[in-house]
């Protein structure tokens, strides 16, 4: 039993048949790649497992716990972050301040008015928030503005934003999507650190098969909605199926 | 000090001190001078500073932090003041029982529209408060008349007898703070000039205090991180397991509190209310306030009250005439040009005024007077500024 | 039945001139992505710009009127506009009088040139700026204009009469075979009614068949594909601007005769036009016109003496009711599109 359990999931936008029973698990300490070619439905799935979209069927358990129906929040609430394509950080607010949030967010849930008391006292979330800046050596610029960091900095922010919270399910969006060589070098060995150090599960929807040969346990191939195949990643390399759905007709 | 830190605690101080001495700072003419009307330091105007300036305080923190337009805030003024002024007729002329009640009912208020209007974002957000607010200011006008007095709206008669006052057959009540006049006035006499130090004005000012106080301690707080947060981010608050929409819903019931609050202080200094406390210009002014002064701050929306109403009091009150004894030292012509072309924007074109100086500082000056002066201030103090080191940039956005 | 047609007609007018801000508000936005609470201002301009050419052709100098005298046997001095000089009694007469109609063409280039200044000098640097900031600077820009206006034109409202031709009015009911004097109507509504759907039908018929407005109506549905198709998209929002000022002005030019013209006026329709075109779903053209005439009759309706028993109050607030209605059950609107304004 894994810890993600999708099972015989449909969404269908209009006429558009955009997952088609989809079935998935990802197993407890994995990191588990969804691929496909543009289009087939990588993005819908993803968002069908933080509450973004609903599915008209199926199920989606996390640890034993259906996520639908539940609003994004809660669903974080539960274990599952998520890294997007761009990274999404409060870019008015300085590098401390953002790294307070999550922080904040483990230890009061979703909401508490704490409207009185002083964001100085608050010395175990700001050492918990130093503590992980000083992980992702990001310490030095704990009073920058978050807009003002470089891409690079952005997506480590976000990465360490979700990793404060100590997930259990970390769901990754194109993580090197539009980045240059050296930092999609530099995001994977960011990666494999978190992989090895914290031992979190994740999911990670990519298109760049060098980043994904270099994380990947598990792999997933969508094509048109559908999974077509689920397996190592060896034995993706060179599955026929696989060449066809990516390159089409040509293939045959 | 105070739960503060150094900066805010001598923000505070500085604030304090203004307020406390303002009937002197606000009257640096002597009587009888030519410039003596431009002293604001009389009662009347300087309780407008300071509950407009609570008014402003309390926008901000729902605009400033959150960044929700409120276009409809000063129907929470006027439930403030309705409230206020019914407390008074019924049980007690103390101003103090009358404010909480302000600020209760503003709150319940608040409650019921914000929980409606936050349900949409954006220009959404801002025409359903618009629309609130213009509801409420036709049924105080019309349908509510027994509750509100309708167009005339409400003061205290020689009918009212609250149950805590032993008032005389007849009398009309005054508004007091056990058993102190708001009225009062102790007038000081200095050589040629004179100065009023009046209950009210005290009063008013100590509850500004206080409110100001709380609005630096929310503005530090985890709480005020949060809405600014819920300003640069909602998507990722989302996916960090926190839920905008109380957060917003609180800082827009304690900003309706401010409202009330303000209401309530009003309906104590001259215990009367009308319905056009609470249509639509009325909330485009405290947007006119928060942004001139500095949105986002903790001390622009009261510069920008203080500001708005001094405009509104002062340069209103100047004529032609006035404008010609100034310029009299003019050859005969140029004196006619120049008093022709100041002339539409004293008087009653200071609305003019008003306008252009609002756009101007939209346009070039998005932090309002608040960073004018950080601008000035850098200007001059770029040597000062390399002293301090990392410490002085970190704190740019919440002066 | 005939109550209820005389209320439809009735919110006809004030529901034109709700439809008419709508369009030029939603064809700014649409296509501007501008917030402009300075539309209302246009509008008032639109009605000054009658007021203005009322006077201009009035205008006078003294005459000695050798064939009366005063109540002293003094020849009476009388007041001859100078038209009458150049044109004869008879035709300054008739001018003066079609002078709302004649403010038509008096408008058209004063709203085409305040509508380019406003959108070159000032518009046009908030193109990337959030909407609160738009809002506010056409906010201060409104209160400027009326101020402008109310100094040069004062406080108060002034009178502007519609040609004689169309002064007084008409029964309705016998012309279309009810009882005769059910239905009296005002020939200048009628007029103003018709005067907006030539508008309305123009703007529609623009944006269908010219290429122009295929552009423009992309540009709506997408302007950042627009702009890579490198089309000069700016010099078109410039013109698309001073047609909604147009638009706006012209509204206001005829709704002149029905109520003065005072320096307020365009900030009492903003208000309830924002809200039409938020009812109508914001960046929609047929829902902000079908908003503004539904909106207008629905206050009509909400006025009548045996609904104000009913629920006492509800015709000063049911625009303000409906449009949270909507806007809670049809989030975006009775036409609106998904994504506008949703930052």
């Amino acid at each position: 039993m894994g810890i993600l359990e999708v099972k015989g999931v449909n969404k269908r936008f209009g006429g558009l048949q955009a997952l088609g029973d989809v079935n998935l698990s990802v197993q407890e300490q994995t990191v588990h790649a969804i691929i496909g070619p543009n289009g087939a439905g990588k993005s819908t799935l993803l968002n069908c497992l933080v509450g973004k979209l609903i599915p008209d069927s199926g199920s989606v358990m996390f640890d034993n716990q259906s996520v639908l129906g539940r609003k994004p929040h809660e669903i974080n609430q539960m274990g599952i972050s998520r890294v997007f394509q761009t990274p999404e950080i409060f870019t008015d607010l300085t590098v401390l301040e953002n790294m307070m949030i999550p922080c904040f967010a483990k230890r009061d849930g979703a909401f508490r008015l704490h409207a009185l008391e002083s964001l100085g006292h608050e010395k175990g979330i700001r050492e918990m928030a130093e503590t992980m800046l000083e992980e992702v050596n990001m310490l030095d610029k704990r009073n920058a503005h978050a807009g003002s960091l470089s891409r690079g900095d952005k997506r480590r922010l976000e990465m360490a934003m979700c990793l404060v919270q100590e997930p259990r399910l970390l769901l990754l969006d194109e993580p090197t999507a539009g980045m240059a060589r050296a930092d999609t070098n530099n995001t994977i060995d960011l990666l494999k650190e978190i992989k090895e150090k914290r031992k979190i599960t994740m999911a990670i929807i990519e298109h760049d098969m060098h980043v994904v040969f270099s994380l990947a346990e598990r792999i997933t191939v969508l094509a048109q909605g559908t999974p077509l195949v689920e397996d190592t990643p060896d034995n993706i390399k060179g599955h026929p199926k696989v060449k066809e759905a990516y390159l089409g007709e040509a293939a045959h | 000090m105070l739960g503060l830190g150094k900066k805010d605690f001598s923000l505070l101080m500085l604030v304090l001190v203004l307020t406390m001495l303002a009937p002197f700072i606000l009257n640096p003419f002597p009587e009888g001078s030519g410039m003596a009307q431009f002293n604001a330091g009389y009662p009347d105007l300087m309780q407008r500073f300071v509950i407009f300036g609570i008014f402003a305080i309390g926008f901000n923190i729902l605009f400033g932090l959150t960044g929700y337009l409120s276009f409809g805030h000063a129907a929470f003024l006027g439930v403030g003041s309705y409230a206020a002024i019914w407390m008074m007729k019924l049980v007690s002329l103390n101003v103090i029982p009358a404010m909480i009640m302000g600020v209760i009912f503003a709150g319940l208020f608040a409650l019921v529209v914000g929980f409606i209007s936050l349900r949409r974002s954006g220009i959404y957000f801002s025409i359903l408060t618009l629309a609130f607010a213009q509801m409420s200011y036709a049924l105080a006008y019309s349908v509510l008349t027994p509750i509100t007095g309708g167009e005339t709206g409400l003061q205290l008669k020689s009918t009212d007898n609250p149950i805590l006052s032993n008032l005389a057959e007849g009398e009309i009540g005054r508004a007091s703070l056990f058993g102190l006049d708001m009225r009062a006035s102790i007038e000081l006499e200095m050589g040629n000039w004179l100065f009023t130090l009046n209950m009210g004005y005290y009063v008013a000012a100590f509850v500004m205090l206080i409110a100001f106080y709380i609005a630096i301690r929310i503005f530090r707080s985890p709480f005020g991180v949060m809405l600014r947060a819920v300003k640069s981010n909602q998507n990722r608050m989302n996916y960090t397991g926190l839920n905008p929409r109380p957060y917003t819903l609180a800082a827009f019931v304690i900003s309706g509190m401010y409202a009330g609050l303000a209401g309530g202080l009003m309906v104590a200094m001259d215990t009367q209310v009308g319905p056009e406390r609470m249509f639509w210009t009325a909330s485009g002014e405290v947007v006119l306030m928060t942004i001139l002064g500095g949105v986002g701050t903790l001390i622009g929306p009261v510069l920008g009250a203080g500001l708005i109403k001094y405009m509104e009091n002062i340069i209103s009150k100047i004529n032609s005439d006035i404008l010609h004894t100034w310029f009299a030292f003019l050859p005969d012509g140029l004196e006619d040009l120049v008093v022709t072309l100041i002339y539409p924007f004293i008087g009653k074109g200071w609305h003019l005024t008003l306008g252009i100086v609002f756009m101007l500082v939209v346009i070039f000056l998005p932090g309002g007077l608040v960073e004018g002066g950080q601008r000035i201030a850098r200007l001059f103090g770029k040597r000062r500024k390399s002293e301090d080191g990392s410490s002085a940039g970190k704190t740019t956005p919440a002066e | 039945m005939d109550a209820i047609i005389l209320q439809i007609l009735n919110g006809l007018d004030k529901g034109s001139a709700y439809a008419l801000i709508a369009l030029g508000l939603t064809l700014i936005f649409g296509t501007l992505g501008v917030v402009n609470f300075a539309h209302g201002a246009l509008f008032m301009i639109g009605a000054f710009c009658a007021v203005t050419l009322q006077r201009l052709l009035s205008l006078s100098h003294e005459v000695v009127d050798e064939t009366r005298t005063d109540f002293l046997g003094n020849p009476l001095k009388v007041e001859v506009p100078y038209l009458q000089d150049w044109l004869g009694a008879e035709t300054a007469a008739a001018v003066i009088s079609w002078s709302v109609p004649l403010a038509i063409l008096f408008s058209i280039p004063i709203m085409i040139v305040v509508g380019v200044a406003m959108e070159r000098g000032l518009i046009k640097h908030f193109y990337k700026r959030p909407h609160a900031d738009q809002i506010l600077v056409t906010f201060g820009l409104a209160i400027v204009l009326q101020e402008v206006i109310k100094y040069y034109f004062g406080a108060n409202p002034i009178p502007t009469p519609a040609p004689e031709a169309f002064t007084g009015s008409f029964d309705f009911g016998a012309l279309i075979g009810m009882d005769p004097y059910t239905i009296i109507y005002p020939y200048w509504r009628l007029v103003y009614f018709a005067f907006a759907m030539i508008i309305i039908a123009g703007v529609f018929a623009f944006l269908q068949f010219t290429t122009f407005g295929m552009v423009v109506r992309a540009g709506m549905a997408d302007r950042e594909t627009v702009g890579l198709l490198g089309i000069n998209i700016d010099k078109r929002f410039t013109i698309m601007f001073a047609i909604a000022a147009c638009v706006a002005g012209l509204a206001g030019v005829m709704y002149a005769p029905i109520n003065a013209p005072n320096y307020h006026m365009g900030m009492d329709f903003l208000v309830l036009s924002f809200v039409v075109v938020v009812v109508g779903g914001m960046g929609s053209l047929p829902g902000a016109v079908a908003a503004g005439f539904l909106l207008g009759i629905l206050e009509s309706f909400a006025s009548m003496a045996a609904v104000i028993d009913i629920l006492p109050g509800i015709n000063q607030i049911i625009i303000y009711l409906v449009a949270i209605i909507i806007l809670l059950t049809r989030p975006r609107g009775l036409m609106g599109r998904k994504g506008v304004m949703e930052e």
